[in-house]
């Protein structure tokens, strides 16, 4: 989910898919808008990674890449 | 949508196929068949949901761990919950445990009876609940594991610094390292690799499965919830197997972090301590559970209404104990299917949406 509004009283707003929830901030450092949450039972448990999570996308192109050559 | 494509490429699950079946067959040549155990439920919804199993090789089986909170959670507990809702206490719960049987009755039957059983997306509704204006009396079902003991931890302190009169917690909460440990003790279960949780994993950090290794040499790979992590988490197992090597692999580096969330770790000490908890199927575990400190006595529903959990009865011939142990398939239940079914569940893992035998019951069959 994708952090859409901060609230100063460690709530916020969060959108996926085009739908907005309430979320509570509290377990997180620092939370910003534009930031990628992992949200459990309403609370934002953690902030994805975007860094890691494009170099885990880029090894799995290169393995579709070496499957389609045939040069597994 | 396109972010989740890469995630979910055909063809690198087919390159991490050949992987796999490498590894499985270095193993083979050695005569050696290992069993692997994944410990969270959403793994479990989605090892079944991709059919990931037809992946594996003969001499290579995946078997679902306690990772179900509902599931694990000892019909005892529902007995206390309905004990304290007979007593017109407003109970507020996550959905899925309003259907697990106690040993003679779910809530949802009480509901039925006219107990006040209230339904909660997020815990906060229920301490917004306590505290309206002529707000009833309400006790929230605490129950999982440590990615809802974070928020739970966060919530009493809310409710403490609230000075909420009218709110309490029923704590079943659960610690997946010790679980882990039991489980790899027991000969019985036999495990030789563990696909750890990834938001569990998230709250106690990579780091936290390090004395597992060390102490029963056993593989520790944690990986995301989409088919090619689990895919690649379970072709790490298999290679670190087939090395004869025993490592903690983080595959979900885009979450979970080797310290972990160390705020919400610092929530959970404050407000929870370490407790012996009963889990279903695995018994009393030292040191597993989490309940409220003493000093926030007046918040747990234990103390604050004079109830406690004893251990329940599981219905007559419910085999989820050996489901949540890894020790048999869902199918192998005699229950399953028939007398049990997500419609009419006679134990908790054919309840919860998450529990091996409602994923069996649903993608399997």
């Amino acid at each position: 989910m994708k952090l859409v509004s901060v609230g100063a009283d460690g709530t916020g707003v969060a959108e996926v898919a085009g739908a907005r929830y309430d979320v509570q901030l509290g377990l997180l450092e620092d939370a910003a808008v534009g930031d990628y949450v992992i949200v459990h039972a309403g609370y934002a448990i953690e902030k994805l990674d975007g860094a890691e999570a494009e170099e885990r996308l880029a090894l799995f192109a290169e393995m579709a890449r070496r499957e389609r050559d045939g040069s597994g | 949508m396109k972010y989740l494509d890469g995630f979910r490429d055909p063809d690198a699950a087919r390159f991490l196929r050949r992987r796999l079946e490498a590894a499985a067959a270095r193993l083979a040549q050695a005569g050696r068949s290992v069993r692997l155990m994944e410990v969270c439920g959403t793994h479990t919804m989605a090892i079944a949901r991709h059919g990931l199993r037809d992946f594996l090789s003969d001499n290579v089986s995946l078997c679902s761990g306690p990772g179900c909170p509902v599931c694990v959670t000892d019909a005892g507990y529902i007995d206390a919950a309905l004990e304290l809702a007979r007593r017109g206490v407003t109970i507020a719960t996550f959905g899925d445990l309003v259907r697990v049987p106690g040993s003679s009755a779910t809530l949802a039957e009480a509901r039925a009876e006219g107990a006040r059983v209230v339904v909660c997306y997020s815990p906060a509704e229920a301490l917004a609940l306590a505290r309206a204006p002529g707000a009833p009396e309400v006790v929230f079902l605490g129950v999982g594991f440590e990615t809802t003991v974070a928020p739970l931890a966060l919530l009493l302190r809310s409710a403490v610094a609230a000075g909420a009169t009218r709110f309490s917690m029923l704590a079943a909460l659960k610690t997946v390292p010790r679980a882990l440990a039991a489980l790899a003790e027991d000969p019985e279960v036999g495990v030789n690799g563990f696909l750890c949780p990834a938001h569990v994993s998230a709250v106690i950090g990579a780091a936290a499965y390090e004395p597992l290794v060390e102490r029963y040499r056993i593989p520790c790979t944690i990986a995301g919830f989409e088919p090619l992590d689990i895919l690649f988490g379970l072709v790490d197992l298999l290679e670190q197997l087939a090395d004869g090597r025993a490592c903690v692999v983080n595959q979900y580096t885009r979450v979970v972090r080797p310290e972990g969330n160390r705020k919400a770790q610092a929530a959970i000490a404050e407000m929870l301590e370490p407790v012996d908890a009963a889990w279903r199927g695995l018994g009393v575990i030292p040191g597993s559970g989490l309940a409220i400190r003493e000093r926030f006595a007046a918040f747990d529903a234990e103390r604050r209404h004079g109830v406690a959990v004893r251990p329940g009865r599981p219905a007559p011939g419910c085999r989820c104990g050996d489901v949540l142990k890894g020790k048999i398939l869902p199918d192998a239940c005699p229950m399953f299917g028939g007398a049990c079914t997500p419609e009419h569940p006679v134990g908790p893992c054919m309840v919860s949406g998450e529990g091996s035998c409602a994923a069996h019951y649903k993608y399997a069959r």
